[in-house]
């Protein structure tokens, strides 16, 4: 499932980050900061979440200088029980929303499918959006947040922000230029605290399928990026594209969870997380880097852990998805 | 691959947990949580002339009230993280579970949120522990007759 496209490309995108995000080594990349706490003047964790997204859209319609009216399409997901964030963040928009969930990969998965209408022609136009917060992640798939356990090292931590990008017919500096969809990959593990293990065999088959089907070698990308596998995942799915798939790319390669935050002196443990960490780091970072031509050709490879906590508790295994989408700057 | 083989390169990759450290660091802040205690204990039975038996009783108030207004601050997850489970393994963990589930669950209203919601993490300590207690006390009745 690799497809090419011709005429994709992003026109610009807005990043809004938390204050942990402000204080990791890529905060002055992100276009706004909500560093006062993690309310952003809204009674529960949720309704910030859902500010998140309605204001980081606001921000990209007054960036690019459209109004909802010009949109054709938003795609949006978050970690939210039935998608609450993006669902009542669009209710504030006269704009046709399609939600979707793959946990840390939906980035990934709107580009794609938003790439797609555009391609084929359906629509000139769409957003590709995504939110989430530390605490509501927290309440949703662990305890309360006030609660406090002692946690593995190979814990992650969900990062708070919005991030959007708007995908257009129009030419641009940098082009969607082909994807690959993953599949559904569970290697065993359960440890919900160790999410890196989860995803790594799914970015990798991702990473190798895509690779493969256009006989292309990794060397091809500037930076092959996955997020989130965190500091432990990273070198785990490096061991492991060399034992299954005997391929190298470690010359290249780094992890969005490992960039957005300073490891040895912020308290995230392993890396960063959520659907947002993965979005913050390619929409805010990596697309300025590719404006200013430091990099130019570069594929993202957002990996989910699509797990429900009701399917751990009654002790299935995680699964997890890694899509691949290959950024090309246009010379 | 296998998943065992998998495995064995998640195992190679997965940083090992100091679980003695953390026991020691437990063993040693839990146990200056006892003295303290017992400090107050003797405290209450001197100032307010109460027997052991009440005296202990006020203790166990007394570390609740504290348990749950440090985590009402947002202090009582940070002291977790430093004296890992010599504060949730006391009563003040009880407490400390049912405060934390409270506040979260606030904005759901008082009936479906606070009152279905508090004892999410304390429940199965009290299902279990009233279990507990009955077999034990069956067990005490047969051996020592009561």
């Amino acid at each position: 499932m690799t497809y090419k496209y011709d005429n994709v490309y992003i026109k610009d995108t807005y990043t809004i980050c938390g204050m942990y995000e402000k204080d990791g080594p890529l905060g002055k990349y992100f276009d706004r900061k909500y560093d006062n706490d993690l309310y952003y003047k809204q009674k529960s964790w949720e309704k910030a979440e859902i500010k998140l997204l309605k204001d980081n859209l606001k921000f990209l319609l007054k960036k690019v200088n459209l109004t909802e009216d010009d949109i054709n399409l938003v795609i949006s997901g978050d970690l939210e029980n039935q998608l609450a964030a993006s669902d009542y963040a669009l209710r504030e928009y006269n704009i046709p929303f399609l939600g979707i969930f793959n946990a840390c990969a939906t980035s990934a998965e709107g580009l794609i499918i938003g790439s797609t209408f555009i391609d084929s022609k359906k629509v000139d136009n769409c957003i590709v959006a995504t939110v989430s917060h530390n605490m509501s992640a927290e309440k949703q798939f662990r305890n309360p947040t006030e609660y406090g356990t002692p946690k593995p090292k190979t814990a992650t931590f969900t990062a708070t922000g919005a991030a959007s990008a708007l995908l257009t017919s129009e030419k641009s500096d940098i082009k969607i230029e082909s994807s690959t969809i993953g599949r559904v990959i569970d290697m065993g593990i359960s440890d919900v605290n160790h999410m890196g293990a989860v995803m790594a065999p799914a970015a990798a088959d991702t990473i190798y399928r895509h690779l493969n089907s256009l006989g292309r070698d990794p060397s091809y990308y500037d930076l092959i990026l996955t997020g989130d596998l965190g500091i432990y995942g990273k070198n785990i799915l490096l061991e492991y594209l060399k034992k299954q798939y005997k391929l190298d790319i470690s010359k290249n390669y780094n992890d969005c969870g490992v960039m957005l935050y300073d490891l040895d002196k912020q308290p995230v443990l392993a890396g960063g997380s959520g659907p947002v960490c993965s979005a913050l780091v390619n929409f805010g970072y990596i697309l300025k880097q590719m404006k200013n031509k430091n990099l130019k050709r570069v594929l993202i490879v957002p990996t989910g852990a699509i797990f429900s906590p009701t399917m751990t508790f009654q002790k299935e295994t995680i699964p997890a998805i890694a899509h691949a989408v290959s950024l090309e700057v246009v010379s | 691959m296998q998943k065992q083989e998998y495995k064995k390169i998640v195992d190679n990759n997965t940083p090992k947990e100091n679980y003695l450290k953390n026991a020691i660091i437990t063993f040693i802040a839990g146990g200056i949580l006892g003295a303290l205690s017992e400090l107050l204990l003797r405290g209450y039975m001197l100032w307010l002339d109460l027997p052991r038996k009440e005296s202990g009783v006020l203790v166990i108030l007394t570390l609740i009230i504290i348990a749950s207004i440090l985590t009402g601050f947002g202090i009582f997850d940070v002291l977790v993280t430093k004296l890992k489970s010599a504060l949730i393994i006391p009563i003040t963990g009880f407490a400390h579970s049912m405060t934390s589930a409270a506040l979260e669950y606030k904005h759901e209203g008082l009936v479906l949120g606070i009152g279905a919601n508090i004892f999410k993490l304390a429940g199965t300590v009290i299902l279990y522990g009233v279990v507990s207690v009955y077999f034990f006390g069956l067990i005490r009745l047969l051996v020592m007759g009561g």
